[in-house]
């Protein structure tokens, strides 16, 4: 029998230390780890690299003034096009940036994950990605073709933080909703990873109802096991839950004027994940 | 009865038109009425199109924009949709918060991109779309912000960006056309910059030439430039009773 992981979303952030590079699963406002965001944001943790494909996970850590550099293709809230925060903290130099193409990044990681330096890709050449990352280097390809590629460099990562629909004890991660994003990869891509899950069950249970397919991330590659129910939240975990769309807009609005933003803070970031679950329970009986 | 025709549907079949001949590739529309075009496309002149719900599924069926579909054909969640840009199989339809006369995109930021004066999006897959695959772009407001002398930064790379590049970067790089509410433009001059196809119905030449911000070519005779072809009566139908009958076009264009 494998070990035990479970662990608290607190546990998670006392593991990770200040000036980590942390990796972040889901795709823009999906899917997103947001409970072990909140515990990082309840922490004196900062001086972050975060590897994102980005959504309010970067508009959180930005506001918060958690992020020293954030490398990313976008950063989206889905069905609000630009993020409020991040474009905030982009238009006064709050952080560096590494900005790469969807692809790059995706490559970037798999290098990372395969323990290769670098990955070659058909992407990036002719385009600013070159000139505002003037650290990336081309290769050119041995055989006869002799084509010039971009050498994307491995994206390992300190940590990896991911959010899926079930898990068991031992760090096995099944997601249940149509896209896997690429949260296998980000885990296999760091040091350490933590999957925060809507429902902790029994390997049996996990095996039972669905495809071995729908088994996403092995438990060789997580460390620590968060039963977080709507820890997606306010981000979509389908089947279990949509977005939450009216929050996601009190979000939004919230963010556009410091003291609406300071009393979101207040009503929904001040306690731990228990208080936020309440406040968010209380935000949509007052919503209908 | 096509001359009842709006200047949205005008633009679902320009954008329609895009995907003729491409036979059993991916058709990926951003915005709205791409969307009714691809899936216009399909069920008349294209029916050999792949079309996504825009998540993670490939549809067997063409629903209405906004409905769900009820059939799937297949699975494409991002990783192998990243794999269908690769493999060439695959003809976009991005959108363009700026443009230049070889076709450079940007979506990512305006002004300097240290500090800019707007962040936007970041250049999301357009780097690795351009490069790949065929790209066009759909463009709802035809104007000198958008049709710029210079992009902020370069996210969609155009035809001298490309060639300068590498010769060989330009293996796979092919910008299609550009699709406004005003116009049909493309690149099919010597040096491949922008070059005005067709006008929308109601559109003067000079109308365009106003709206964009960098000298475009056009026939030295203004009336040579036709006009954009108008939808047939069924599309018309396909249009406003099958794939649109809510009308969300219409906040897209105009009338």
């Amino acid at each position: 029998m494998s070990r035990n992981k479970t662990m608290t979303a607190d546990e998670v952030a006392a593991r990770l230390e200040s000036g980590m590079t942390i990796g972040i699963g889901g795709w823009g406002s999906r899917r997103k780890p947001m409970a072990l965001i909140r515990a990082l944001l309840r922490s004196d943790i900062t001086d972050l690299t975060v590897v994102s494909y980005g959504g309010p996970d970067v508009g959180l850590l930005a506001a918060a003034g958690k992020i020293r550099k954030l490398i990313a293709a976008f950063v989206t809230l889905d069905s609000i096009p630009l993020e409020p925060h991040f474009r905030a903290a982009r238009e006064r130099g709050a952080f560096e940036m590494t900005e790469l193409d969807e692809a790059m990044f995706m490559w970037g990681l798999t290098a990372a994950g395969h323990r290769l330096p670098f990955m070659p890709i058909r992407a990036g050449l002719g385009s600013d990605v070159m000139k505002v990352n003037p650290q990336l280097r081309t290769v050119r390809s041995p055989y006869d073709d002799g084509e010039e590629l971009v050498a994307v460099p491995a994206l390992r990562l300190d940590a990896a933080l991911v959010h899926l629909n079930r898990a068991d004890a031992h760090g096995n991660g099944q997601y249940l909703g149509p896209d896997p994003y690429f949260d296998d990869l980000f885990c296999e891509a760091a040091d350490q990873a933590y999957l925060s899950c809507e429902r902790i069950v029994d390997s049996a249970e996990l095996r039972a109802e669905h495809g071995p397919q729908t088994l996403l991330v092995s438990r060789a590659f997580v460390n620590g096991v968060v039963e977080a129910p709507g820890g997606a939240h306010f981000t979509s975990c389908v089947p279990d839950y949509d977005r939450d769309e009216t929050f996601q807009r009190a979000y939004a609005q919230a963010a556009a004027d410091p003291e609406a933003w300071r009393r979101f803070t207040e009503q929904f970031l001040s306690g731990d994940e228990d208080a936020y679950q309440a406040a968010v329970t209380a935000f949509a009986k007052e919503a209908t | 009865m096509s001359e009842s025709a709006t200047r949205a549907e005008c633009c679902v079949v320009a954008c329609a038109e895009a995907w003729r001949g491409d036979g059993e590739i991916l058709a990926s529309p951003m915005g709205t009425v791409p969307t009714i075009g691809a899936r216009l496309a399909k069920l008349t002149f294209s029916p050999d199109l792949l079309l996504t719900d825009g998540e993670a599924l490939l549809i067997g069926d063409v629903p209405a924009v906004g409905s769900g579909s009820q059939v799937t054909e297949g699975w494409l969640p991002y990783r192998r949709h990243l794999a269908m840009v690769a493999s060439g199989r695959r003809h976009v339809m991005m959108g363009a918060s700026q443009l230049d006369a070889y076709g450079n995109q940007n979506i990512s930021c305006v002004g300097d991109w240290a500090k800019p004066r707007r962040q936007l999006l970041g250049v999301r897959g357009a780097p690795v779309n351009t490069l790949n695959n065929p790209t066009s772009y759909w463009v709802p407001r035809h104007s000198p912000r958008v049709f710029v002398e210079r992009v902020d930064m370069v996210s969609g790379v155009g035809y001298d960006r490309a060639a300068a590049a590498e010769p060989v970067t330009t293996r796979f790089h092919e910008i299609r056309r550009v699709i406004t509410d005003l116009a049909v433009l493309d690149f099919a001059t010597p040096d491949r910059s922008l070059r005005l196809c067709s006008v929308h119905p109601g559109v003067t030449v000079d109308q365009v030439r106003e709206a964009t911000g960098f000298p475009l070519t056009v026939p030295e005779e203004p009336e040579e430039v036709p006009h954009t072809r108008m939808p047939s009566a069924e599309e018309l139908r396909l249009i406003r009773e099958v794939l649109d009958p809510k009308g969300l076009r219409d906040r897209e264009v105009r009338a």
